[in-house]
Formats: C-alpha cells, sequence, structure tokens
C-alpha cells in the first residue's frame, strides 16, 4: 500500500448525499478479475450521458477540477454495497482523499484498506468547505494526517468560522497508513496467537 | 452486567486485543462467490500466502449467473471468465464450490442457511453486504470488503473495532397481508438508511419470535440499508427446528450439546444498548418505496411527502414521481420477484397463493428468480411451478439476477420495476431504471393486476 502522510491539493465538489456504491461503481462494471482500469468508469452513470457522452456538468468533468486529488461529498458517501471495486475506483481515478460528514462503514473500511483517506468533519464544516470549492475551485486543501488536521484556504467562509478541522482516525490504521503497512501483514505475524485460540474454540 | 446476543458470540471469538486498537477476531465461516473474490486470490498469491482453512470456506457462483439456459456455456465472456476463475480457484486450494447446475447452488445468503452452514453463535462473513441475513439464526454476520477476503484467506481472522449495540423491539400484532419485508421497510422508513451506521442491531420482540426463519432472514438481510453492518434474532425452538437434519447442521449427540449452548446465547434480561428503537406492530402496513434509498418508504395507501431536502427532490424527478401523490395505480411493467431478501420457498407460497386461479397482467413482465436450486426442488415439490404457470408466469433459474443486474436480467431505462430485493438506488437494476421495493405479496399482486393495488382492500375480504 502507498504511504499517506501530508498532501495539498484542490478539491471536486459533489454536493449530494447517500451517494452510494453502486453510483461510484455500476455493477456492469464489477466483471474483472483485477484491481485494474476501475478509475475509468468511477461514477459512470453520471458522467456520461445514456449515450456516451461526457456530460460537462457533472464536477468530475469540469476541467477546473481535473487536478484535483479530494473529493468533497455530502452527508453518508459510500452506502449500500461492500464492493471494494468502489474504492479501487476512486483511488484509480487518482484522488486520494475523500471529505463528508459521514461514511458508510463498510466504505470507510474499505477506503483505509487502499490508502484512500476517508475524513469525517461536523455538517457545518463540509458545508462551508463545499461552497468554497464551488465557488473558488482554486480553493487548496491541505490534510495532515501525522496531526490529524484539513484546512482549506477560504475566501468566502463566513464570519468567525474556522477553515480548519481536526478529524479522528483509528491509531492502528494512522500507523497503517503513515507506514504503507496493510492488515494482512499484521494478521499473518499472528498466526501462533490465532492457531492456539482455534485449538480451544467450540465447535459442534 | 449482563451481556447481550452479540456480546457473548463476539467475546466468544476475540483471539487477541491490540491495546489502543482493534481486536482479532476469529471467523468460524467464510462464504465466497465469482465477484468479489479473485483480487482477493491474487492477492495470497502475489505475496506467496496459503490459504490458512480453505475447509472453512464455501464458494457458490450467483452474482454475474445467467438465469435461462444455465446448462449452456456462459455467453458474455467477461462473466464467464470470472466464474472459470473462481472453479480455478476453489479447485486449487480445495474448497467446496457449488457452481452453476450443483443441486446446492444458489445465492450465496440462501443457499448456506438451507444447508445448515449456518449456526447460532457463529462468526461468519462474506464479500457481500447482505450477510448480515445469516444473523436470523443468532449468528455475527457481515460483509466484507476484497482486502477483508483476503485476510480472513490469510488468517481466518479480521481486524475489527467492536461496534456499538442497538435494539428494535416491535410488539404487538401484524395486519393480515403485513410480511416481514414490510417490517424492516418500515422500520428503515422511521429511523432512515444512517441510523444503525456503526451499530449492529439486535432485532426483539414477539413480532420477531412469531417470525419464521425465511421471515426473520428478510429483517436481518435489509439490516445494512439502515447502515448498520448486521442484524441479529436470539436463536429459539424455531431456529433449532429449521436446522435440525439439514446437511451441515451438527448430527444426533452433538445437535443436542449444540442446542444447550445455543439455548445459552440470548441476551440476558439486565443487559443494556447503546440506543433503542420501539414500535408497535400494528402501526405498519404493506410496504413501497418511492425514491432511491431504501428509507424513502410509505405505507401502500399513503402519499409521498409533499416537499423535502435536495436528495429528496432529485430522488422524486428520477423517479417521475410528484410530491403529495400516490402510488396507487401505477402502471407497472415489470416485476422481479427475487434476491436474498425474498427468494425462498416461503416468498413464492405467498406469492403463489395470490396468484392461483388468476392471470398474469398482458402488460407485465414478471421475473420470477428461485434462490437457490434448493428452492426449485421444494417450489417443484409444492407443485408450485405449475401455479405459476397456470397464471402465465415462467420461473428462470436461480442467481442474484435482477437484484444487482450484473448479468442480462437488467430493467429498461424509465420503466418502474416492483421488485422483492433491497436497493432501490438509482441504476440498480440497470441504466435508467426505477425500483418500487415492496413484499413479494405486494409484487404478486401488480403482476396479476399490471399497476400497484391497495392489497389491504383486495385480499383482506
Ligand atoms: S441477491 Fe442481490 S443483495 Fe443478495 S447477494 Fe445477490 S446481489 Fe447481493
Amino acid at each position: 500500500m502507498e504511504r499517506f502522510t501530508k498532501l495539498t491539493t484542490t478539491a471536486i465538489p459533489l454536493p449530494i448525499e447517500n451517494i452510494d456504491t453502486d453510483q461510484i461503481i455500476p455493477a456492469r462494471f464489477l466483471k474483472a478479475t483485477d484491481k485494474k482500469g476501475f478509475g475509468d468508469n468511477v461514477f459512470r452513470d453520471w458522467r456520461y450521458d445514456s449515450d456516451g457522452n461526457l456530460n460537462m456538468d457533472f464536477p468530475l468533468n469540469a476541467p477546473q477540477y481535473k487536478e484535483a486529488q479530494i473529493l468533497v461529498a455530502g452527508d453518508n458517501f459510500g452506502c449500500g454495497s461492500s464492493r471494494e471495486h468502489a474504492a479501487w475506483a476512486i483511488a484509480g481515478y487518482g484522488l486520494k482523499v475523500v471529505i463528508s460528514s459521514f461514511f458508510a462503514d463498510i466504505f470507510k473500511g474499505n477506503a483505509l484498506n487502499n490508502g484512500l483517506l476517508p475524513i469525517q468533519v461536523s455538517p457545518d464544516f463540509l458545508k462551508q468547505l463545499l461552497t468554497s470549492v464551488q465557488e473558488n475551485p482554486a480553493t487548496k486543501i491541505t490534510v495532515d494526517l501525522e496531526n490529524q488536521v484539513v484546512e482549506y484556504a477560504g475566501v468566502y467562509t463566513e464570519q468567525g468560522r474556522s477553515t480548519k478541522s481536526e478529524f479522528e482516525i483509528d491509531p492502528y490504521k494512522k500507523v497503517c497508513l503513515i507506514n504503507g503497512y496493510d492488515d494482512i501483514d499484521f494478521l499473518v505475524s499472528k498466526k501462533d496467537t490465532i492457531e492456539a485460540f482455534e485449538k480451544e474454540r467450540m465447535v459442534f | 452486567m449482563g451481556k447481550t446476543l452479540f456480546d457473548k458470540v463476539w467475546d466468544a471469538h476475540v483471539v487477541d486485543t491490540i491495546p489502543d486498537g482493534p481486536q482479532i477476531l476469529y471467523i468460524d465461516k467464510h462464504l465466497i462467490h465469482e465477484v468479489t473474490s479473485p483480487q482477493a486470490f491474487n492477492e495470497l498469491e502475489a505475496r506467496g500466502i496459503p490459504i490458512a482453512r480453505p475447509d472453512q470456506i464455501v464458494a457458490t457462483a450467483d452474482h454475474n449467473t445467467p438465469t435461462v439456459n444455465q446448462h449452456l456455456p456462459v455467453q458474455d465472456p467477461l462473466s464467464r471468465n470470472q466464474l472459470e476463475q473462481l472453479t480455478k480457484n476453489c479447485d486449487k486450494h480445495g474448497i467446496t464450490l457449488y457452481g452453476l447446475g450443483h443441486q446446492y447452488n444458489g445465492i450465496v445468503h440462501v443457499m448456506a442457511p438451507e444447508l445448515g452452514i449456518t449456526q447460532p453463535g457463529m462468526t461468519m462473513v462474506c464479500g457481500d453486504s447482505h450477510t448480515s441475513t445469516h444473523g436470523a439464526f443468532g449468528s455475527i454476520a457481515f460483509g466484507i470488503g476484497t482486502s477483508q477476503v483476503a485476510q480472513v484467506f490469510a488468517s481466518q481472522s479480521l481486524l475489527l473495532k467492536k461496534p456499538k449495540s442497538l435494539r428494535v423491539s416491535v410488539n404487538g400484532t401484524l395486519a393480515p397481508g403485513v410480511l416481514p419485508k414490510d417490517v424492516i421497510l418500515y422500520i428503515i422508513s422511521q429511523i432512515g438508511t444512517n441510523a444503525g451506521t456503526g451499530y449492529f442491531c439486535e432485532y426483539a420482540g414477539n413480532v420477531f419470535e412469531e417470525m419464521s426463519m425465511e421471515g426473520r432472514m428478510t429483517v436481518c438481510n435489509m439490516s445494512i440499508e439502515m447502515g448498520a453492518r448486521g442484524g441479529m434474532i436470539a436463536p429459539d425452538q424455531t431456529t433449532f427446528d429449521y436446522i435440525e437434519g439439514k446437511k451441515f447442521a451438527p448430527q444426533g449427540d452433538a445437535f443436542a450439546k449444540a442446542v444447550s449452548y445455543w439455548k445459552t446465547l440470548p441476551t440476558d434480561p439486565d443487559a443494556t444498548f447503546d440506543k433503542e428503537y420501539h414500535f408497535d406492530a400494528a402501526a405498519i402496513a404493506p410496504m413501497l418505496t418511492y425514491g432511491t434509498n431504501p428509507g424513502m418508504g410509505i405505507k401502500i395507501n399513503e402519499h409521498i411527502p409533499e416537499t423535502g431536502d435536495m436528495t429528496f427532490e432529485k430522488a422524486l424527478e428520477y423517479m417521475d414521481f410528484k410530491g403529495g401523490s400516490q402510488l396507487l395505480d401505477t402502471t407497472i411493467n415489470y416485476v422481479f420477484i427475487g434476491s436474498c431478501t425474498n427468494s425462498r420457498i416461503e416468498d413464492f407460497r405467498v406469492a403463489a397463493s395470490y396468484v392461483k386461479g388468476k392471470q398474469k397482467a398482458p402488460n407485465v413482465n414478471a421475473w420470477l428468480v428461485p434462490g437457490s436450486q434448493q428452492v426449485v426442488k421444494q417450489l417443484k415439490e409444492e407443485g408450485l411451478d405449475e401455479v405459476f404457470k397456470n397464471a402465465g408466469f415462467t420461473l428462470r433459474e436461480p442467481g442474484c439476477s435482477a437484484c444487482l443486474a450484473m448479468n442480462d436480467d437488467k430493467i429498461p431505462a424509465g420503466e418502474y420495476c416492483v421488485s422483492t430485493s433491497n436497493r432501490n438506488f438509482e441504476g440498480r437494476q440497470g441504466q435508467g431504471s426505477r425500483t418500487i421495493l415492496a413484499s413479494p405479496l405486494v409484487a404478486a399482486a401488480t403482476a396479476i393486476e399490471g399497476k400497484i393495488v391497495d392489497i389491504t382492500k383486495t385480499i383482506l375480504t
């Protein structure tokens, strides 16, 4: 897994709530047996119309958001299916961070297992951030994983609001991301403990 | 303090606790299918790690399989490749596979319970979010991503944080025509699609106690649609009777021993939950969804709310419904009875009870897809295949089918489908398709009438 420490980049705003994994990657694209190429079909049915033409109103297609590596999305992001293809598609598209006010459980875990950082912020902070990147697509966002802080240069932020927010992350997952470790390495190193447990467990 | 059902099963599977971190949870049973497993097999191979416990894995082909002509080679080359990969991987690692055409083949969450693979007190996982279905037996069962499939392959364990506890109680008497599907759609319509996120849910109360195992599976199946990783129902005599004699159930003395352990699992009376909801069974009616998430549900004769937020407006636009209107009398050209939510024998029995002696409406394309080969066999034994045939329906072969529309079973753009599946997301049943979730009874009535009708009036006289 790729390491993640600090990132400063622009962001794509997607102010839609309950974005489910069927929207992130429709089922008809799940036929591959490797992890490659899913980025091409991320948000497929929103990015293209039914004739296969690019839908230029969709933020991902807008030239001003081309360089962005962060997605800022509405509440309850990633609900629905357990398909890790959703995380592969977002990461495969070149995004490194998703910011929302709420993430579905399975998606969150899948993202972390692929070096994609889900950052949960308050609904209020999210609103400010979305407005900032919508009104000024050049808004730079800095994500500092070490210090668990996300900050943006918000020219349009309402008075008295902070453009900086701390975020939570499981301490174990943080170590994994910073060092590029994953759970398989860890679990395999625990083989003896697992086998000892196995001998004691109840089976009928 | 007392323990919950969830606590008891969880605690019995904790291998180790990492200070300030997750726990290592031992997994008893791992179910796999063709879509979410190939990358996990590749991962292990690339790292040179063997599969730890192949005998605790069971595989089936379901998500991406045709529901007609299963005896012929699969047409779509990508799908065929995925199925071949699964067969190859299972052969190579000595994993039991119930492939296409096998007498035990079926949707993973239909097949495992009916073979007795699912048992109370177990931990079970599968790379599919509706793994929560198996919680109906009092097991901890939940969906995982492909990285976690690889972790279980490598260690028969997972690194997890213990979720919080939630209990949803429904007490009272259900009105006639109100099925388990309506109960869960009602709950989700009341508490929303993320009320359960971060929680594991227990369903309690006389309504669930009186439900069949099939009904309990329908309820637990949709736990994920309220955000909960899983749902559970305490094992009781109904559970034990269902399991007894099943192919992989403990036999003889072992069964008696198992039952005495299973009886210790229900939540202690003094146990507490982090969050609780209570509902009155009498308030529940046959349900329909009108929007693009399962929480957007109303009673069959209710009106869609007048207004809502941006998400609500977007959903209504997609569905082409108006705020304040009713769904009754909407012409429906597609009906799907199937999916791991409602494709068990009981679901077809209830559908058959409605269609018997009637004729399918000419405008309706009805796809009836049994959940497994065992369900097909049972349908035939009970003569239900004839009932459906006489009413103008054809039964398809088992699989996930139009639940996720990965195969050819896609609802055309713009068409409504009254569906017994679990998700009404945009395009879930095919690009541009419009899903209305309902019980098998409402779906059967729709197929006969060609439009949505108030079954509380038609059947309950
Ligand atoms: S029937 Fe639908 S929900 Fe169930 S396992 Fe298949 S795709 Fe998943």
